[in-house]
């Protein structure tokens, strides 16, 4: 068998193992987000949504709905690789993948597609939930799509990388409280940054997962508030540097090896 | 050709604390090798750089001719590690576990799930394949180790402290199925506090003490260090005095048993001969330690006050 083909197999052994892992527990990954994302749809969309009208030239409830399936995925994407990376480090078995002959970039890619993989389950499955409260005419499929890829890929890696540096349970929940979530809410998803001062929307600008919303909005309803194409490779240039450090932490063992 | 080689190999912990320095080991193919130490001597550490589980400091590691640094896929084909702590996904499957393992190195699924029926049944755990290995006994846990070690057949197989912790009777099974698959050509490097396990496993052995190497030979040639052998003779009446043997120092444990003392250049039948003539009619004899246990005993002390180096 040649080097390649070996790779592969090592490859789709961590994906499957990783889906089965989330699979098996599918009460505590894929149920939560849909229920919450059920109850952000009825109180903001469509109680108070009625009473605040348009929002970007649609109602407030289209408006809100890019950014919470967006907002489902990156949650989940992250959490999915943060604790199953965390957790192989912690009972030790992530020794089975470090004795082995599995490059670096196969276990990162094992595990990232394990994020993306419950991301875009969790995502569609909120999309199907969202088509109860609204009509969806998705704008742009091919673009929707890429962006629901993408930014789901760019928040496994930034998944991984929390686990690698985290030393306990508690460091795993640490940057999705005290980061994650303050840059999803405050990433546009239930109001327009032209909404803000001028200075604010400039503030607004260094938070990456604006131009993630944003862009995913475009696919799903043709409006955003930010350049779709400056969106789109911040989102590439992003994933690169991610990935980049993230082979860098394996090749050194950072967290892994002593 | 060698299966290990290794060359001074140093590792400095971030907190400072040397674990090897400057180690020195040969292993060679299709050996059955005792790596024997006090805790903390340095075993694990070094067989954590073998395994690519700890980064070395310095030195050089060649496992079948392919360097550690820059063959490190090639090693790791070849070698299959038990380690000592359990290291499996405690809510997998018996048999997943296995079959996953496999998958890392290349096997395709259904080659895998032959393979792990194959080394499962062998250690008695076929019929666990679909119970979570959490719920395993300590010595399933420990048969559980090997079979994933063997699954890719590597052609070196280390074992960290195998058997610590099982029974007497899965021990020697143990023992059984690695005497059969180093006969079958695996290589073995074999860690253990049980030293009458190394010394009736193991051909050649290394003892290794405060990360250096303190002796590094064959078993035969080690043991043939002892100067004197310590028996216990069980009687079958009783002592009606002490008994004084000339050239062979005696302590009388109680009525019925005996401790003797025999240096190398005596021999048994003197002192059977000289038990006869005493009167005294010998039932059963045993050694007083563990031949190898007095010898490793010895070698660390030895190597702690700066007498061997």
């Amino acid at each position: 068998m040649n080097r390649y083909a070996r790779y592969r197999v090592a490859f789709q052994t961590i994906l499957t193992k990783e889906i089965l892992r989330f699979s098996r527990i599918w009460i505590q990954t894929i149920l939560p987000p849909v229920i919450t994302t059920t109850l952000y749809f009825i109180i903001f969309g469509n109680l108070i949504g009625q009473r605040i009208g348009d929002m970007g030239g649609v109602s407030y409830i289209d408006f809100i709905v890019p950014g919470l399936i967006l907002m489902a995925v990156i949650t989940n994407s992250y959490a999915n690789v943060v604790s199953s990376f965390f957790s192989s480090k912690y009972q030790r078995h992530v020794e089975e993948l470090l004795i082995s002959p599995v490059p670096n970039w196969v276990i990162l890619g094992g595990f990232v597609g394990g994020g993306v993989t419950r991301g875009v389950v969790v995502g569609i499955t909120v999309t199907a939930v969202s088509m109860l409260f609204t009509d969806l005419n998705i704008h742009n499929y091919g673009w929707t799509l890429m962006v629901f890829v993408l930014t789901s890929v760019l928040f496994a890696l930034a998944g991984f990388i929390n686990a690698i540096y985290a030393n306990s349970f508690d460091d795993i929940s640490v940057v999705p409280t005290f980061v994650l979530t303050p840059l999803t809410y405050l990433g546009g998803v239930f109001y327009s940054i032209q909404m803000l001062p001028t200075v604010w929307q400039q503030v607004s600008l260094a938070n990456p997962v604006l131009y993630m919303v944003n862009a995913f909005r475009y696919g799903l309803l043709g409006v955003s508030d930010i350049h779709i194409g400056v969106a789109l490779v911040i989102i590439l240039l992003f994933i690169a540097g991610l990935t980049g450090f993230s082979l860098s932490l394996l090749q050194r063992g950072v967290g892994i090896k002593s | 050709m060698n299966a290990l080689s290794i060359r001074d190999l140093h590792k400095t912990y971030s907190s400072g604390f040397q674990a090897l320095k400057g180690v020195d080991l040969e292993v060679p193919q299709g050996d059955f090798f005792a790596l024997l130490g006090p805790n903390g001597a340095g075993k694990s550490t070094a067989i954590g750089i073998i395994c690519s589980l700890v980064n070395k400091s310095a030195g050089s590691v060649t496992v079948f001719g392919h360097d550690l640094d820059r063959e490190s896929e090639r090693v790791k084909e070849c070698i299959g590690l038990v380690p000592q702590e359990f290291n499996f996904n405690q809510w997998e499957p018996v048999g997943e576990i296995v079959v996953n393992q496999a998958g890392y190195y290349g096997i395709s699924r259904r080659e895998a799930w032959k393979r792990a029926e194959e080394s499962l049944r062998q250690l008695e755990l076929w019929d666990r394949r679909t119970l979570m290995s959490r719920n395993l006994s300590g010595g399933m846990k420990r048969r559980l180790m090997i079979a994933r070690a063997l699954v890719h057949r590597p052609r070196l197989l280390i074992l960290d402290e195998p058997t610590a912790g099982v029974d007497i009777e899965i021990r020697r099974s143990m023992w059984q199925f690695l005497t059969d698959i180093n006969r079958q050509g695996t290589t073995i490097i074999l860690t253990t506090h049980y030293l009458e396990e190394a010394e009736s496993l193991c051909r050649n052995i290394a003892i290794i003490n405060q990360g250096k190497i303190v002796e590094h030979s064959s078993m035969v040639r080690l043991l043939d260090q002892l100067h004197s052998e310590t028996f216990v003779l069980n009687l079958r009446t009783k002592l009606a005095r002490p008994l004084e043997f000339p050239g062979y120092p005696v302590k009388q444990l109680d009525d019925f048993t005996l401790q003797v003392e025999v240096s190398r250049d005596q021999s048994i039948n003197d002192l059977f001969q000289t038990l006869s003539g005493a009167g005294v009619e010998v039932l059963s004899m045993r050694n007083k330690q563990n031949r190898l246990e007095q010898l490793f005993i010895d070698l660390v002390n030895a190597s702690r006050n700066g007498g061997t180096e």
